[in-house]
């Protein structure tokens, strides 16, 4: 392999780094009006009277609208491919407003400092309702969130708004009561996961502008183009063919540009008003009025017999979807289609869910969507489950994990929104990522605790992690490459880069299968117009999904080639080879270069243009896997934590760039770090955001990370794109169980809620001490 | 009113509002590698260099900058090029939104401390938030750049 497998340089790093305007509030129109939204300051409220008159007579304002001036069109923002399986239940603009910092106007002015005074004119009495701020009251509350009738799914999701369910899903393979009751010991626990923030460095941004042919242009920092452009059609009544939507570099997303925010604010004032306009979101409005990771609660069951067999698994979850239930469905189901069948040698599983409206800010798509927070249950229990055996956690995992050429049920029974498929695991390297990880931790020499002062220990703990590679059967992907008269190619996709380098893992991958260099290949990625369609970045899909459908297209143009080259060499197609710059007679009677094979193509004889396409949908997922590893050690004193390793060995199949696949887990794991000691949205008892700002929502800085450790395992995937699978979400997906382990094999004491914070560190520590 | 500065390497009267801070200037007057984060002062992504130290542009007051030279990435093309390579080379960037501020702090430590330590670099840049990377990349490619020892 030439191209792929190789750590080529991420082809628009350098553009980046050198500042070339190249993101969406970079490429506005310099004339565009200045968006800004009046958000709710209440949790629950319905709008008594809204007058915008005063604000509308303010020099410099262009419009102001409220959901009177916009059709009543019920939507999803989840962008998620059609029929969506999140419900269809919100306005663009409502005479509800279900969280602090939902819609409640937009306005459109010259100027910023205009556009915010015109927000302080609009006048507007609420009448107050009886807000639902605690998910656990939720089901079957007498305030109901929803009760509109438009509210709707598409098809059966288990939605039943009039108890706030906005999904509810169950699923069960033999009878795990009976199953657990043979069980010689039995674990139970309760886990909870947070509500964590994506905080990608780029804010949201949108503009939009009519074109020439009045066609409403959308520039937006999606990861979902296509989506986008079916949701604001859907929106405002205007026929696709209208729309375009244009997606430049996005400076991050994480699941949290999924989903359709302002661009269907900033379309409503374009479409008014006819004028350019943009919206560029606060990072306070990131916090409230974007969408956040499924909080969700755990009921967890394992059995096993005395030697170490894991024979049922019962997991119970309620998952809080905030005021709207955008991946209500999947992202639970993610809970349990991922970690599950990890542990396949069980004689019964049972999944139960149940996704309930809140008055907080909604919950989307975030990197690890549910597996992380099923991992962190799940993986925290195993941990349980073997110091009651008295078996290490390596060994029990090692007995009961899921290996090369086996399968699960689950596989076939949950995927994400439906049905999954059956799988046999072609590509498993679990066992390799335990040794080695193990080795990389030093765990038989620091298993299970060291002290290292006389207030000070140090612990090591273990996860283990599987995620999927695009949604089989659902998400399609396609390519098109375009011959160039030098002989160079453009490749244009509909997948979405968000910063992940995924243009250059796709440009190699094209590269590889035409037998030329990656620099060859020129790529334009996500322009609603110009590019085939895709489904956009999510579920870990690109390199896999996206992939297969360039390396057919590229397989074509080779084809294409060597037909011409056959022609222009006067021999019977077959008999030429291309070695990536030149067409050879396999007789050796004669030869040309591509660069003149293109040149006589588009000037001379024969002429015509070449260009290839293809098309991908997985007919399966097949999981990367994942061992992560920490060391922590523990200040008894004060309950504070430092992380001081984190080793993590993946299986992602090939990898594609190996650079750009360690950058991906490095950060995932980040993340996950973030998620495992430092980050979560908090609320007042009215409903506010309490550190809606990065001031008080940490993030990890650079002070925070020690030392990282990420290696791959060798293995290869053969329905990949060269043995490729996916690595996006992976890497986020262990560090909040393995560092609960760890910290409770350093103190003793397991936090059982995230994020696992010093106080709750110190208290455990004082309860036990007590 | 106005204000001078050495923008970049050219003498400039530029036009500002009194309230208005120093990073919305800029992209006015075509700088667009500044970018915002945030609006807290925590991320470090406005960065830029005020007499060749590292300030955050989104809460500075532009009128704060008279008299001053200012440099953005547009005025450091040919050093950012250089440490841009050894990113690009590390796989140490992904979507890049962090690293105009990121490269101008680097450019301003490399001035600053000669020889530094991994953990004197780490304190350096601790304000420069980035969320994709996850650091330890940007270490490799930074200690490549500087020839610091491991
Ligand atoms: S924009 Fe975040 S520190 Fe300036
Ligand atoms: S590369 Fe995205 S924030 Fe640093």
């Amino acid at each position: 392999m030439k191209e792929v497998n190789q750590p080529k340089p991420k082809l628009e790093g350098k553009g980046l780094m050198l500042g070339r305007p190249v993101y969406a509030d970079d490429l506005a129109p310099q004339n565009a009006l200045i968006v800004k939204v009046l958000r709710s300051p209440y949790a629950f409220a319905r709008i008594k009277t809204i007058r915008t008159e005063k604000a509308l007579q303010l020099p410099g304002v262009a419009c102001v609208l409220t959901y009177k001036d916009l059709p009543r069109n019920i939507i999803t923002r989840a962008g998620q491919g059609y029929p969506e399986p999140s419900p269809y239940d919100k306005f663009v603009l409502d005479e509800v407003v279900r969280y602090c910092g939902d819609e409640v106007a937009v306005v459109a002015a010259v100027s910023e400092a205009i556009a915010e005074a015109a927000l302080e004119f609009i006048e507007v009495e609420y009448e107050l309702l009886e807000a639902v701020l605690d998910f656990e009251q939720a089901e079957g509350n007498r305030s109901v969130l929803h009760p509109e009738p438009e509210a709707h799914s598409k098809f059966d999701i288990g939605m039943d708004a009039s108890r706030n369910i906005a999904a509810s899903y169950r699923m069960n393979v033999g009878d795990v009561d009976a199953v657990l009751e043979q069980c010689e010991v039995v674990v139970r626990d309760r886990y909870y996961t947070q509500a964590q923030a994506h905080v990608m460095l780029e804010p949201h941004a949108i503009s939009c502008y009519l074109d020439m042919h009045g066609r409403l242009t959308v520039v937006s920092s999606t990861q979902t183009p296509f989506h986008a452009r079916r949701v604001i059609g859907m929106a405002f009544d205007i026929p696709r063919k209208d729309i375009r939507v244009i997606k430049p570099r996005v400076g991050g997303g994480f699941g949290g540009k999924q989903m359709t925010h302002g661009e269907p604010l900033v379309a409503a004032v374009t479409l008014k008003t006819g004028r350019p306009a943009k919206l560029v979101y606060t990072r306070r409005e990131v916090f409230e009025s974007t969408f956040s990771r499924h909080p969700m609660r755990f009921d967890i069951a394992l059995g096993a017999t005395r030697d170490g067999r894991i024979k049922a698994i019962d997991m119970n979850v309620l998952s809080d979807t905030g005021a709207y239930g955008e991946h209500a469905l999947t992202v639970v189901m993610g809970a349990g289609s991922k970690p599950l069948p990890l542990y396949n040698k069980v004689d019964a599983v049972r999944f139960n869910s149940v996704v309930v409206y809140t008055n907080h800010t909604p919950a989307g798509a975030y990197r690890g969507y549910g597996a992380i927070q099923g991992l962190f249950a799940l993986e925290s229990a195993i941990d349980q489950l073997a110091e009651k055996l008295g078996i290490s956690p390596a060994e029990l995992r090692r007995q009961n994990m899921i290996a090369e050429g086996e399968t699960s049920p689950i596989f076939k029974i949950m995927g994400e929104g439906g049905e999954g498929v059956a799988m046999t695991m072609d590509s498993c390297k679990l066992d390799y990522c335990v040794r080695r990880g193990m080795e990389l931790i030093g765990w038989d020499r620091k298993f299970p605790r060291q002290t290292v002062g006389p207030n000070k220990v140090r612990g090591v703990g273990m996860a283990l992690a599987m995620q999927g590679s695009g949604i089989a059967n659902i998400d399609m992907a396609s390519a098109v490459l375009k011959l160039n008269d030098d002989g160079f190619f453009n490749l244009m996709v509909g997948a979405t880069d968000i910063g992940t380098g995924s243009d250059t893992i796709l440009a190699q991958i094209a590269a590889e299968a035409l037998n030329v260099s990656t620099d060859q290949i020129i790529v334009y990625s996500s322009d609603t117009d110009l590019t085939p369609f895709d489904k956009g970045a999510y579920a870990s899909s690109t390199t896999y999904v996206s992939g297969n459908a360039v390396k057919k297209a590229a397989e074509n143009m080779k084809r294409l080639i060597e037909i011409e080259g056959a022609l222009k060499l006067r021999v019977a197609e077959g008999e030429v080879e291309f070695d990536g710059t030149t067409l050879r007679r396999k007789d050796g009677k004669g030869s040309i270069s591509l660069k003149d094979l293109a040149t006589g193509l588009y000037y001379h004889a024969n002429q015509k243009q070449l260009v290839a396409s293809d098309s991908y949908v997985g007919q399966k997922s097949p999981p990367p896997y994942m061992a992560g590893f920490a060391e922590v050690e523990v200040d008894l004193e004060t309950g504070k934590i430092d992380l001081l390793h984190y080793a993590a060995v993946v299986d992602c199949g090939t990898t594609i760039n190996p650079n750009l696949a360690r950058i991906q887990v490095e950060g995932g794991l980040v993340q996950g770090i973030g998620m495992a000691l430092y980050e979560e949205v908090r609320y007042t008892e009215q409903g506010r955001q309490l550190n809606n700002n990065m001031l008080f929502y940490n993030i990890p800085n650079r002070l925070d990370i020690h030392h990282v450790t990420v290696e791959f395992a060798e293995s290869y995937e053969p329905s990949g794109p060269y043995g490729a699978k996916s690595v996006g979400e992976i890497g986020i997906d262990t560090p909040p169980a393995a560092i609960a382990n760890a910290v409770y094999n350093a103190t003793g004491v397991r936090i059982k809620d995230l994020p696992i914070t010093p106080e709750k560190v110190l208290m455990a520590l004082k309860q036990r001490r007590q | 009113m106005k204000i001078n500065v050495q923008l970049n390497g050219l003498a400039l009267a530029l036009e500002i509002a009194p309230h208005e801070f120093l990073l919305d200037v800029l992209r006015r007057y075509g700088c667009l590698s500044v970018k915002r984060g945030c609006d807290t002062s925590s991320c470090g992504v406005c960065t830029v260099l005020m007499d060749g130290v590292p300030v955050l542009s989104c809460s500075l007051f532009a009128a704060k900058a008279d008299g001053h030279s200012i440099t953005t990435v547009e005025g450091l093309q040919r050093e950012v090029a250089e440490l841009a390579d050894f990113m690009t080379a590390e796989g140490a960037d992904q979507c890049g939104y962090c690293n105009p501020g990121f490269a101008l702090t680097v450019l301003a430590m490399k001035r600053e401390l000669a020889a530094p330590t991994e953990e004197q670099i780490r304190h350096y840049l601790a304000g420069n938030l980035c969320r994709c990377t996850g650091y330890v990349g940007q270490m490799r490619a930074i200690a490549k750049y500087l020839g610091v020892k491991e």
